[in-house]
């Protein structure tokens, strides 16, 4: 029993951390319809800033993770301004083409800087370890996902909901033409949002090389689940995105922990369904118009 | 029928062998006397040319964009290989037809789900079909050799006549006749009414199916045949080379062939051949150069064409032999960029 719950929760920590790292491509690929597979190189490169400020230069971790989203999120938005821009009306083999190449260029690029290795970040004494809660296990740095994710979570609804960015950028997705025409700047807004995104991703890489692990190949390895959160949640609003990585975190940790031999079979497996079944994702209004 | 007949007068003229189609497979021929040293790495070319054409067939023909063209690589890779190790069948011919049809198999049953949702929906299903089948080969390493790869394999000679040597020269003869045989196949198939109907739903599905072309039945057609190709191409891969491991399925091949690709050229056949020509010598620069990094070098260039926008790069890649050929034959292009780019 107890087990189960630890699993549970190592899960639930698991899809967090995943939510973290693709909500920011919920907004490229599915309000501002761009097929983005570079997103997980931004993840990476929040990972390695904050993997170079704590083991290098000896910064505390804590102080290192709001780097890691400001590094990535710069990134993002300069790369954004330069090409990503001039892309958002190409077809989307287009884009398809131009997000591989940006994903083979970092991988090589983080190989040549940082070597092929896995990288480990020197966490705090205090996140090492479990605590026994009622007689469940938990590790305490998962804990503190949780807790950092959970408040994220909150906070990206109410921006969006609430704030009058929030209500721009819903305007600007619905109907970007009609958004102009009221005077909302469209592409800033846009602009802004990849930017946001990306941080949020390197925030998310930075979280997870401990538990997912950090090296050169990351953003091909977990692109796949970024696309599944994304395709299968929806875009409609964040919650549906957030119970689509909760799902596959809790799914890939009970696979990998119970039935060792499919686990990724029955996830691949489980996708091709539900976006068969329901081809704009489970809790989707529309994934690409 | 006025119009009938203008289309299949135009759909003729088009079919018509061109000089410079000719002059291409003489120089394809004749580069295997030109260099007798450098067999595998022209094997290679003839192969990816190959499962170019296969992506070409549904890419630049019908409009399906997928990303995971090697899962029809890989099972053509593994059926020749199981069928050569076991053997099943042992003559390579045969094998190899054999093999594209187990590919063909699974293109049948995919395809129902390929056809369904949009761009997005595809790219995720095609990527999906290719990962799971490569955590099935490693799932049932009993049977596929698992991260090892299949050992062993003897491939016996083609028809009982040609055996494999050492130097590669059988399989390369042996590659560019299949090659040759298929593109035959490939452009009969292209330039029929079919391959015009695939054309107007590339353009498109909507208006294609209100001019009454059944547009699911001829995506699942097609979408087989391409499966059938690229099956073939993974069995040569197999038989010329004796091996096949987990790395047929990976996401990597599918990547590198849409570069192959967009660097030849969409929507007309000889874009992949030509494209495999230029990517496989870009990878010998970039590996000599920097043997560690060359993805780098790679992505660069993948980035770079796009920025540049594909058609314009295509204009200016046969603007010296269109050139040429309005010099020598006085009339216009043989080889135009297609008139539309698949969107």
């Amino acid at each position: 029993m107890a087990s189960i719950l630890t699993n549970l929760f190592d899960g639930v920590a698991y899809g967090m951390l995943l939510f973290v790292l693709a909500c920011g491509l919920a907004v490229t690929l599915g309000l501002m319809n761009f097929v983005n597979l570079a997103h997980g190189a931004f993840a990476m490169a929040g990972g390695y800033i904050c993997a170079v400020l704590v083991n290098n230069s000896g910064w505390p971790f804590f102080a290192a993770l709001p780097l890691a989203f400001v590094g990535s999120a710069l990134i993002g938005i300069a790369l954004e301004r330069t090409l990503y821009r001039h892309l958002y009306s190409r077809s989307h083999l287009d884009q398809v083409l131009f997000s591989i190449g940006l994903v083979f260029m970092s991988v090589a690029a983080v190989d040549y800087i940082m070597g092929s290795s896995r990288v480990f970040i020197k966490l705090p004494a205090a996140l090492e370890g479990q605590i026994d809660l009622f007689g469940v296990g938990i590790g305490r740095y998962r804990l503190m996902i949780v807790v950092i994710c959970g408040l994220l979570t909150l906070g990206l609804q109410l921006i969006l909901a609430k704030t009058r960015f929030g209500s721009r950028l819903r305007a600007a997705v619905d109907d970007p033409r009609a958004a102009i025409g009221l005077g909302i700047n469209v592409p800033q807004v846009f602009a802004f949002t990849f930017a946001f995104g990306c941080g949020l991703a390197g925030l998310g890489g930075a979280l997870s090389a401990e538990i997912l692990g950090l090296d050169p190949y990351f953003p091909l390895k977990f692109m796949i689940y970024f696309l599944i959160v994304v395709t299968v949640g929806g875009s409609s609003s964040i919650t549906g995105p957030f119970l689509a990585s909760l799902l596959l975190g809790i799914a890939d940790v009970a696979g990998k922990y119970y039935v060792p031999k499919v686990g990724p079979f029955v996830i691949y497996t489980v996708m091709i369904v539900i976006l068969l079944w329901r081809p704009n994702g489970l809790f989707g209004r529309t994934a690409a118009r | 029928m006025t119009a009938l007949s203008d289309v299949s007068t135009h759909a003729m003229a088009s079919a018509r062998w061109r000089i410079g189609e000719v002059a291409f497979w003489i120089l394809a021929l004749a580069c295997a006397f030109l260099f007798p040293s450098r067999y595998l790495i022209m094997t290679d070319i003839v192969r990816l040319g190959l499962f170019a054409l296969s992506l070409d067939l549904i890419l630049g023909y019908a409009g399906i964009v997928s990303l995971g063209h090697a899962a029809f690589f890989g099972v053509g890779a593994y059926a020749a290989g199981l069928l050569a190790l076991h053997g099943i069948i042992n003559e390579p011919v045969i094998a190899l037809v054999a093999a594209g049809l187990v590919a063909a198999a699974l293109g049948f049953v995919t395809s129902f789900l390929v056809i369904r949702g949009v761009d997005l929906t595809r790219l995720m299903v095609t990527l999906g079909i290719a990962l799971l089948l490569e955590a099935l080969a490693e799932r049932f390493s009993d049977i596929t050799g698992g991260t090892d790869g299949l050992q062993g394999i003897e491939m016996q000679p083609i028809l009982g006549l040609f055996a494999f040597d050492m130097f590669g020269k059988t399989g390369f003869f042996y590659s560019l006749i299949v090659l040759f045989i298929l593109f035959l196949l490939a452009r009969r198939v292209v330039h029929s009414p079919f391959g015009l109907s695939l054309r107007a739903i590339r353009n498109n599905p909507l208006r294609a199916a209100a001019i009454g072309v059944p547009v699911n039945r001829r995506l699942i057609a097609v979408y087989t045949l391409a499966a059938f190709y690229a099956g073939i191409a993974g069995a040569l891969f197999t038989q010329t080379t004796a091996l096949a491991s987990l790395d047929v399925f990976a996401f990597e091949r599918s990547a590198d062939l849409m570069l192959v690709l967009v660097i030849g050229g969409t929507g007309y056949l000889y874009g992949g051949l030509i494209g495999a020509v230029v990517f496989k010598m870009l990878q010998e620069l970039f590996q000599s150069i920097t043997p560690q990094y060359w993805l780098f070098w790679i992505g660069l260039v993948l980035v770079v064409i796009v920025m540049v926008g594909r058609a314009r790069i295509h204009r200016w890649v046969l603007f010296v032999p269109n050139l040429i050929i309005r010099q020598f034959a006085g009339r216009k292009a043989v080889v135009a960029v297609p008139e539309s780019e698949a969107s």
